[in-house]
């Protein structure tokens, strides 16, 4: 990165479960950023966090209780200061669960709304708060799926985006437009349907 | 998952690994029976594609130092020529070697030897290599140059992946002043004025020309002969001046689906042919042109290779050697233009001399066009291929996918020194792909 982009960057050991070390990881920083992105993230196994109560408990801190729990410690900090950005990377998942990953898409739910509760409480406070919605994006995450070609992103175009979405204040983006009138259709079907299908 | 070249042409069901680290990369090697290495998929046939295990590179894409006294660049294998211009072009660095497309990564530059139009007077990308590193059948790496090793070096630059798998090289970029190239189009009313042109401009640090492969009689080979230079400050304009590395950057199109076959018949071409040449006609001379546009104009139009319609295409390249380069070409435009199948996208470019184990170029001229994929035009391949033969020819393996392996072994009597090499290290059973199996490699 530092040849790439002339810039100078640094490297810090980071556990997003180990909550009890996270004013202290913000503390001992070199300097506080201006702006932070979350891209923590776990998919896990559905069929296995239906079976196993830690499995599923894994999920939920990796996506709900550890990205909640250093935003929030950064939040404080940015909001003493008057200024910063915060970019939590959440997932279209969470807009309505589904039968193939709820566990996940309902802790990338809670994320979302912490997010827009931060954005709600911050936004007189000098603090930008960006929530990103991705549909699929080519990542470890998701490698060896059969994915659609036309609606998966590369990780690329999700940064490319993201740096957009800051510099230009953006509150909640999808990458890919059309992920944004998929989700409204999904968000639309009543439930009486919605409980029928498979998607 | 199905798989193919830039070409589309043939699609195989193949298993693509990805790996992200080296660790992963070991595994793969020690367990898997059979293996290829894949770049960034433009080679146009079957080179990349192993259907047992293909190793997509692609994640392993650092750039690790840079020496700025010496233009040096140590950078993982996956890397893409576009990112290195991206991060060196504005610091005043350019690979001194570069295809006609810059969606390679350094990997497929490497095991290709890809040539540029600069060829004549520089060499192939070997001549930028400082060394590199490969991880053979047991999964150890070595470090090669042409000083240590060289017997590892000279296979792999040219190798097509059939030595192992290239993790890491140091390559030399060349110093430029700006982002801009001088470019002087000639219009060459046949293919003798053509190579007379080409001749006279051995000093031209590039040269390249786009062939009219459909003229005949009078016509054959009527070209627009381009020639190019680095631009210098003092050639920019003032305003240029202010911002010396930096272009306007293009809309890209994109081509969003197979266009059906007939778009593209002998008459389209034809008529697109004859209007290329006479606009170039009309502006020939110097002017600026930016990097971008100079050295890779297809890459603004995003899978352009899909106006070929859901067949595919397959292309078509020899390099003559250059007392027979006149003869050669002659009769293989005169095939082309008599089967009327030619098309959009042929190219000639004078080739200075080479010195390798397995490398495409020789002196002489080469010869590059694509064909959409039909019983017709692989017949025509076929013509193509007996003419080079003829003519004291070779092909290039990255742009074939549908040769026999008779005709590689008639063209070049180092296939069967190559092969040897490969069976003396245990390779031909271990690295392999669809088209090494073809070959016979
Ligand atoms: C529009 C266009 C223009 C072109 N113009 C030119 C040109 O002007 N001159 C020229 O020389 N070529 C040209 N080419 C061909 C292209 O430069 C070569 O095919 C190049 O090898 C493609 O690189 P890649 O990364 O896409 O490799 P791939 O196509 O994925 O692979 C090509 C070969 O490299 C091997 N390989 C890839 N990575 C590794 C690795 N890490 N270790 C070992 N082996 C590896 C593969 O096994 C395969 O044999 C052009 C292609 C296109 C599409
Ligand atoms: N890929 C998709 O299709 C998709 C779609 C929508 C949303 N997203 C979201 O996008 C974000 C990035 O995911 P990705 O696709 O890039 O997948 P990824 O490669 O698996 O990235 C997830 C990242 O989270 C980190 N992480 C997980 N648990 C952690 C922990 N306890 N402490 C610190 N870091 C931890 C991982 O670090 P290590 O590598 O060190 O484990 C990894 O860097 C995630 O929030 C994901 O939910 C992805």
């Amino acid at each position: 990165m530092e040849l790439r982009y002339e810039v100078s960057v640094s490297l810090h050991e980071f556990d997003a479960l180990a909550t009890d070390s996270h004013e202290a990881f913000v503390a001992e920083l070199p300097e506080p950023p201006r702006i932070a992105v979350c891209a923590v993230g776990l998919m896990g196994q559905q069929a296995e966090s239906e079976r196993d109560v830690a499995s599923a408990a894994r999920v939920m801190r990796s996506n709900y209780e550890g990205p909640v729990s250093i935003l929030a410690v950064l939040a404080n900090r940015f909001e003493e200061r008057g200024s910063g950005t915060i970019v939590g990377i959440s997932s279209v998942a969470g807009v309505r669960g589904r039968a193939t990953n709820y566990v996940y898409g309902s802790a990338k739910a809670g994320f979302t709304a912490f997010l827009s509760g931060l954005r709600n409480r911050l936004s007189k406070r000098g603090v930008h708060v960006v929530t990103v919605l991705p549909g699929f994006v080519a990542t470890q995450m998701t490698e060896g799926m059969d994915l659609p070609a036309k609606l998966t992103a590369e990780p690329s175009e999700i940064a490319d985006a993201i740096a957009r979405a800051v510099e230009r204040k953006k509150d909640v983006i999808y990458v890919r437009p059309i992920w944004r009138l998929i989700m409204l259709i999904i968000r639309n079907i009543p439930e009486r349907i919605f409980k029928e299908i498979r998607i | 998952m199905k798989l193919s070249g830039w070409g589309r042409y043939p699609v195989l069901e193949a298993r693509v690994h990805r790996p992200r680290s080296m660790e992963t990369l070991q595994q793969l090697v020690a367990s898997e029976p059979s293996l290829i290495a894949r770049g960034n998929g433009r080679a146009y046939g079957d080179s990349a594609i192993n259907t047992c295990a293909t190793i997509d590179m692609r994640h392993l894409n650092r750039m690790i130092a840079f020496d700025p006294a010496s233009g040096q660049l140590i950078a993982e294998a996956g890397v893409l020529l576009g990112d290195i211009i991206a991060a060196f072009l504005r610091r005043g660095w350019f690979p001194l070697v570069t295809p006609g497309t810059k969606f390679v990564t350094l990997g497929g530059a490497i095991a290709a030897d890809v040539h540029g139009k600069n060829h004549h007077r520089d060499g192939s990308f070997r001549s930028c290599v400082d060394w590199i590193e490969v991880m053979g059948a047991d999964g150890q790496v070595r470090r090669c140059s042409p000083q240590d090793d060289p017997d590892l070096f000279d296979h792999t630059l040219g190798g097509m992946g059939l030595t192992g798998i290239i993790l890491r090289a140091a390559i030399r970029l060349q110093p430029v002043e700006t982002a801009w190239i001088r470019q002087t189009t000639l219009a060459a009313p046949n293919l003798k004025a053509a190579m007379a042109a080409f001749e006279a401009a051995q000093d031209a640090t590039y040269s390249v020309a786009w062939i009219d492969c459909l003229a005949a009689g009078s016509n054959l080979g009527r070209s627009l002969v381009m020639l190019g230079e680095h631009a210098g400050r003092a050639d920019l304009s003032p305003r240029q001046a202010l911002a010396p590395f930096q272009i306007t950057s293009k809309r890209k199109l994109s081509i969003p689906m197979d266009l059906p076959a007939f778009t593209l018949n002998s008459l389209t071409v034809r008529a697109f042919n004859a209007l290329y040449y006479r606009a170039g006609e009309r502006k020939t001379g110097t002017r600026l042109v930016d990097w971008d546009s100079y050295f890779y104009p297809l890459d603004a139009i995003l899978g352009w290779n899909r106006i070929y319609g859901r067949k595919g295409l397959a292309q078509f390249q020899c390099a003559l050697p250059l007392d027979r380069s006149e003869a050669g070409l002659t009769a293989l435009l005169s095939e082309i233009a008599k089967a009327g199948a030619g098309s959009f996208l042929a190219v000639l470019k004078r080739f200075g001399k080479q010195d390798s184990a397995f490398s495409f170029p020789m002196e002489g001229y080469t010869l590059a066009l694509d064909f959409p994929v039909t019983p017709k035009t692989l017949a025509l391949l076929d013509r193509l291929d007996q003419i080079t033969l003829a003519h004291g020819g070779r092909f290039y393996l990255a742009k074939d996918s549908r040769m026999t392996s008779a005709t590689l072994r008639a063209s070049d009597p180092r296939a069967a020194d190559f092969h040897a090499h490969r069976d003396s290290h245990g390779f031909t059973s271990r690295f392999t792909s669809a088209q090494s199996e073809r070959l016979a490699l």
